[in-house]
C-alpha cells in the first residue's frame, strides 16, 4: 500500500510539471497578448513593459523563473491587466469562495445522491425508485448553468425568497441557490451509479447468503452490501470534482458570487494570459491531487486490489 | 446415373436452404432488443422530428436569423411575443432579432457539435488506442501516460484555453472539443484491445500470414464496434452540453452564429423583464435534445452491451 502510493506520488508529480509546461508554451506562442490593443504602443514603452514582465528573456529563461516561482515560492508572477495585484493575490481573494460553496455542493450531492440511489435499490420498483431514476435522469439534463436562472426565476423573481445573486461573507440565504445549482446534476448521476451498484450487488451470492441465515434487512445492507456498493461512486468522485471546479465557473458568473471562475472568465476575455495560467495550473495540479486521493481511497475501499 | 427424383431435390433444397436454420447474428439482435426499448425509441422519434425542424423549419420562417424587427424593439415584451401574425412564431429576442430562426440556427450548431465532435473523438481515440493496445510494451506505456497527463487537466479548461489562444472560429470549436473527446475513448478501446489481441482467432489470423495492419483493420476492429458505439453515443450530449456550458461563458461561437447555450444565456439575462420565451423555447429544445440523446445511449449500451444490465 505505501509503496503504492509513492509510486503514485511519483507519477503526479511529473504530471503537474509537465502541465505547467505545457501551459506556458500554449500561453508563449498565442497570436496577440494583453499587451496588443487598437492604438499600438511606442516601441520603447513596449519594450520597458515587457522588460517589467520579463518577457524580454529568452524563452528558456522565462520558463525556468516561472517554474522556480511556483515549486519553490508558490507565487505565479504579476497579473497583465491590473497593476497593482498579482495572481496570488487574485487567487487567495476568490479560491476560499469558490471552495466554500464547492465543497458545500460536494457535500449535498454526494449525500444526496448516495442516499437516493441506496432508497430506489432498496425498494426496487416501486414508487420510489422510478421517481428517484426519473429524478436522476432529468437532473442530469440540467447541469448548473440550466438550473441556474430556473432557480432564479422561482425563488427571486416569482416567490421572492432568495437573494438573487452576491456572496456577503458566505451567508445561508446566499450559499443555497449556488449549492443547489452545481449539485443537481452529478447528484443525478451519483443517484443513478449507485442504484445500479446496489443491485448489482443485492443479487450476488454473499448477500443471499447473509439473508440465508436470517441476517435483518438493515444488517445486510448496512454491514454487508453498503461497502461494495460505494466501490464505483467512490471512483466517480475524481470527475465529480472536476465537475465542481468547471461549474464554479459558471456559478461564479451567474451568481456574482465573487470566486476565482469569474476571474478566469475575465481573464480569458481581456487576454490576461498570467492569470489564465495560474488557474489552469492551481485547477490542474488540484484535479491530479485529487485523483490521486481517490486511487488510494479506491486501494483502501477495495480488499480485491493488491498492489 | 442418378434421375432426377422429387425427393431428392427436395431434400438438397432443405440442406442447401440455409434460411431456414439461420441464427440471430449479434447485429440483429442488438437491433431487436434496441426496438423493444420504448425510451429508447421514444426518443429516437423526438430527435428524428427534431431534426426534421431544423430541415424544414427554416422554409417556413418570415424572418432572417439576422434580422432585426425595428417594429418591436422598442416595446420587445409588448410587441415580440410569439404570434403567428408579426411572423415571429417564437417570439423576437432582446435585439428585435427572430427567435424562430435563431433557434433553429442554434439547434443546428448544437447537433452539428455533438455529432462532428463525437465523430471525432471516435475516429481519433479508435486509431489511438488501437495502435496502443496491439503495439504493446513500451509504446503502449508511453502513449497512455500521454493520455494520463491529458486526462488530468479539467476539460472545460483545456477547451477555453484553446480557444482563447487559436481564437474562436467553428473550426477551432470542433478542433477544442474533439481534442479533448478522444482520451477516455482511447482508454477504452485500449483496454479492448489488450484483452482481444491474445484470443485464439488473432493467433489464427497472424499463423495464416496476415499483415499486422490487416488484423488491426479487419479483425479487431469490428470486434470493438459494439463497445465504441455506445461510448461514442455517450459522448454526443456530453459535447452539447460541454458547448453549450461555454457558450453560456460568452467563449463559444460568435455573433451571428449562435448556439442553444448562447440562446438559454440571452433567455437568462433578460428573464427579469419578463419576456420568459427567450428562455423556454432555446431550454425546451436543449432539454429534449440532452434527454432523448441519453435515453438512446443507454438503449444502445443495452442492446450492444448484454451483461451489463
Amino acid at each position: 500500500m505505501l509503496a503504492y502510493s509513492l509510486r503514485r506520488l511519483l507519477v503526479a508529480i511529473p504530471t503537474i510539471l509537465l502541465l505547467i509546461v505545457a501551459c506556458f508554451f500554449l500561453m508563449h506562442f498565442a497570436p496577440g497578448g494583453p499587451f496588443t490593443s487598437e492604438r499600438p504602443l511606442p516601441p520603447a514603452v513596449l519594450a520597458n513593459i515587457e522588460a517589467r514582465y520579463g518577457l524580454d528573456q529568452p524563452l528558456w529563461k522565462q520558463l525556468w523563473d516561472y517554474l522556480y516561482n511556483i515549486v519553490v515560492h508558490f507565487d505565479f508572477g504579476p497579473s497583465f491587466k491590473f497593476k497593482d495585484r498579482d495572481v496570488n493575490d487574485i487567487i487567495a481573494q476568490g479560491f476560499p469562495i469558490s471552495l466554500t460553496y464547492g465543497s458545500l455542493s460536494f457535500l449535498v450531492a454526494t449525500s444526496v445522491g448516495v442516499g437516493l440511489g441506496i432508497a430506489a435499490a432498496i425498494k426496487h420498483n416501486s414508487w420510489i425508485d422510478y421517481f428517484a431514476v426519473g429524478l436522476g435522469i432529468a437532473a442530469q439534463a440540467l447541469p448548473n448553468f440550466i438550473m441556474g436562472p430556473i432557480l432564479i426565476l422561482t425563488f427571486t423573481l416569482w416567490l421572492g425568497w432568495l437573494p438573487g445573486g452576491g456572496w456577503n461573507g458566505g451567508q445561508w440565504p446566499y450559499l443555497i441557490m449556488p449549492v443547489i445549482a452545481l449539485a443537481t446534476s452529478y447528484m443525478g448521476s451519483i443517484a443513478r451509479i449507485t442504484r445500479s451498484s446496489m443491485l448489482e450487488v443485492l443479487n450476488s451470492n454473499f448477500i443471499r447468503t447473509a439473508r440465508a441465515k436470517g441476517l435483518p434487512t438493515r444488517t445486510v445492507i448496512w454491514r454487508h452490501a453498503l461497502k461494495p456498493t460505494l466501490l464505483p461512486v467512490v471512483s466517480y468522485l475524481g470527475p465529480v470534482f472536476v465537475y465542481v471546479l468547471t461549474g464554479s465557473v459558471f456559478v461564479d458568473i451567474y451568481f456574482s458570487t465573487g470566486g476565482l471562475g469569474q476571474a478566469y472568465v475575465g481573464s480569458a476575455l481581456s487576454r490576461d494570459y498570467a492569470v489564465l495560467l495560474g488557474v489552469t495550473i492551481l485547477y490542474g495540479a488540484l484535479t491530479v491531487v485529487v485523483n490521486l486521493l481517490t486511487d488510494l481511497a479506491y486501494a483502501w475501499f477495495d480488499p480485491k486490489i493488491r498492489y | 446415373m442418378l434421375g432426377k427424383s422429387q425427393k431428392a431435390a427436395h431434400l438438397a433444397e432443405s440442406v442447401t436452404d440455409y434460411t431456414v436454420i439461420q441464427g440471430r447474428s449479434l447485429w440483429q439482435d442488438a437491433r431487436m432488443r434496441f426496438v423493444r426499448n420504448k425510451a429508447a425509441m421514444a426518443s429516437v422519434f423526438v430527435l428524428s422530428l427534431i431534426v426534421l425542424f431544423t430541415i424544414i423549419g427554416p422554409y417556413f420562417a418570415v424572418w432572417d436569423n439576422e434580422e432585426i424587427d425595428w417594429n418591436v424593439i422598442g416595446d420587445v415584451r409588448g410587441m415580440g411575443m410569439p404570434s403567428l401574425e408579426t411572423g415571429h412564431f417564437f417570439g423576437v429576442d432582446d435585439l428585435g432579432r427572430d427567435l424562430y430562426s435563431r433557434v433553429i440556427q442554434a439547434t443546428t450548431t448544437s447537433l452539428l457539435v455533438g455529432l462532428i465532435g463525437a465523430a471525432t473523438a471516435l475516429i481519433v481515440g479508435t486509431c489511438y488506442g488501437i495502435a496502443a493496445g496491439y503495439i504493446g510494451g513500451r509504446v503502449d506505456s508511453v502513449m497512455m501516460r500521454f493520455v494520463d497527463i491529458l486526462l488530468a487537466i479539467p476539460a472545460t479548461l483545456i477547451i477555453i484555453l484553446l480557444l482563447v489562444v487559436a481564437g474562436r472560429s467553428f473550426f477551432m470549436l470542433f478542433l477544442a472539443l474533439g481534442a479533448v473527446g478522444w482520451l477516455t475513448m482511447s482508454r477504452i478501446v485500449r483496454g479492448q484491445t489488450l484483452t482481444l489481441k491474445n484470443r485464439e482467432f488473432i493467433e489464427a489470423a497472424r499463423a495464416a500470414g496476415v499483415s499486422e495492419f490487416t488484423i488491426m483493420y479487419r479483425h479487431i476492429l469490428p470486434n470493438l464496434l459494439g463497445v465504441v458505439i455506445v461510448y461514442a453515443s455517450l459522448l454526443v450530449p456530453e459535447m452539447i452540453l460541454t458547448e453549450s456550458f461555454i457558450s453560456f461563458l460568452g467563449l463559444g461561437i460568435s455573433e451571428p452564429y449562435t448556439s442553444l447555450g448562447r440562446l438559454i444565456a440571452e433567455g437568462a439575462g433578460t428573464m427579469a423583464y419578463g419576456t420568459l420565451w427567450q428562455l423556454m423555447f432555446p431550454l425546451t429544445f436543449y432539454v429534449a435534445i440532452i434527454i432523448s440523446m441519453f435515453f438512446i445511449g443507454d438503449g444502445l449500451r443495452d442492446a450492444l452491451d448484454p451483461k451489463d444490465r
